[in-house]
């Protein structure tokens, strides 16, 4: 008989279908892995944006995963709170996203009380161009191919790049 | 290796399900406590969820059917991932709404399957697109109302409300900004970008007044802290167009407020003409996965 694996081992090895280079884990997206009395391998996974259309993947490729180690009972839940920040995204992530050309998220904002402050005109946040490593860089839209990501150019080395945005 | 068609070729053995996207949509609360507070009445939370969630539904609309018509390859991006969280946004509070009346309706039930007098979505984000700064200005009204509302509703006894809002709130920050910065890159810009900006803005306006007017079901709600009472949110709201406007130099029109009653199910021709569309393929196909 075949000797089951850690499930949690299992789990944290998936990757992120839209940054392939990012584990579920890496990108703080796996928020738990538990057995369950009845031997059922239980998986919380939360967004990274409301509308992301990737959780369906996630949660096939988590169940695929897991299926392919012989874990045949497997659920996968959504966890909405405590709900997703790219502060979660770990330091190995961040070197990963890096090496592959897209520039990591700074600090997310920390809110004050009272209203949501109004950003109208360009955001002093620095970016670095993952390229060159020049802090001479320009936003060029907020919104990219996925929710996660804004568009930037760098102004040193001419390259347009993408970075994954603050939330 | 041979291939009998280009799928195969894409797929690893008992892979099927897991090229482009799955198939067919799973739950979105799947394994959520969706339990309604005991002192909660169900079918008020199901309304509210659908006032909030159609009005994200619709919006989400009308963004996507930029798609190709946008000034800028940029813009287009930026439009249709607005909608995609608003969509997100809708597919939550839909879902909800189906779990709270106890009828166990499924979203699509809710998005496709609802004729025209069933829909709560207010009359401002079911009118047609007009022109860019029309549909700016319409944004930047949208975004600046949600987000104060969302906002708020972080705080509801409500879990699963509660969720969402803390989700958008940090969604529609990044809306608000994108279109503020285009209502002032248009209002200070050129004297005929400035002009239509104004226009926009004047043609707009009247239906602002529905979004604040307070629903039977948003004032019960709210007086059982789960939702929010619209009309509190109104001096946040005109505090920040005002700063936008005046950093554009435009002035906020004086108009009558147009007709409302979108809450109640009662609206323009404009939702009947979107919706016919929006619903036709899952009218012409039920219950088809793909």
């Amino acid at each position: 008989m075949k000797t089951l694996t850690d499930p949690r081992a299992v789990a944290e090895k998936v990757t992120d279908p839209e940054l392939p280079m990012l584990t579920l884990a890496d990108l703080g997206v796996l928020r738990d892995v538990r057995t369950a009395s009845d031997g059922t391998i239980v998986v919380s996974i939360t967004p990274t944006y409301s509308g992301c259309p990737a959780m369906d993947a996630m949660r096939d490729d988590l169940v695929f995963a897991l299926h392919t180690e012989g874990f045949t009972e497997v659920d996968v839940r959504v966890v909405l709170r405590p709900t997703w920040s790219s502060d979660w995204i770990s330091d190995e992530g961040r070197r990963k996203l890096s090496a592959a050309g897209i520039s990591p998220p700074g600090k997310a904002n920390r809110r004050a009380a009272g209203p949501i402050p109004l950003t109208l005109g360009p955001t002093a946040r620095m970016v670095r161009c993952p390229l060159c490593g020049s802090p001479d860089t320009e936003l060029m839209s907020a919104f990219g191919a996925t929710a996660c990501r804004s568009l930037h150019r760098c102004r040193t080395c001419a390259e347009p790049f993408e970075h994954v945005k603050e939330i | 290796m041979g291939f009998d068609n280009a799928y195969e070729a894409i797929i690893e053995e008992n892979d099927e399900a897991r090229w482009a996207y799955g198939t067919g949509f799973t739950d979105p609360l799947a394994g959520l406590d969706t339990t309604v507070p005991s002192d909660v009445d169900g079918g008020d939370l199901a309304a509210y969820c659908l006032m909030l969630g159609d009005d994200a539904l619709i919006a989400s609309h009308r963004l996507q059917e930029w798609c190709t018509h946008g000034p800028e390859l940029e813009d287009e991006v930026a439009l249709a991932n607005i909608g995609l969280d608003l969509l997100g946004q809708a597919r939550l509070l839909l879902t909800r709404a189906g779990k709270a009346d106890g009828t166990d309706r499924d979203e699509d039930a809710f998005a496709y399957f609802r004729a025209e007098g069933g829909f709560r979505n207010t009359r401002l984000v079911e009118a047609p697109n007009g022109d860019f700064a029309f549909s700016m200005a319409r944004l930047l009204v949208f975004s600046a109302h949600r987000l104060a509302l969302l906002d708020r509703l972080t705080d509801s006894r409500d879990p699963v409300l509660a969720a969402v809002a803390a989700k958008g709130v940090k969604e529609v920050t990044y809306h608000r900004d994108y279109a503020a910065g285009w209502v002032v890159r248009l209002g200070d810009g050129t004297s005929l970008s400035h002009q239509r900006m104004q226009d926009g803005l004047a043609a707009l306006w009247p239906l602002v007044d529905e979004l604040f007017q307070p629903h039977p079901v948003e004032h019960r709600l709210a007086c059982a802290g789960v939702g929010v009472d619209p009309s509190t949110l109104r001096a946040e709201f005109d505090a920040v167009l005002a700063q936008i406007l005046d950093k554009a130099t435009l002035n906020r029109p004086t108009v009558d407020p147009a007709q409302a009653g979108g809450r109640d199910g009662q609206h323009s021709e404009a939702l009947g003409t979107l919706l016919t569309e929006m619903q036709s393929v899952a009218r012409a196909h039920p219950e088809a996965t793909w």
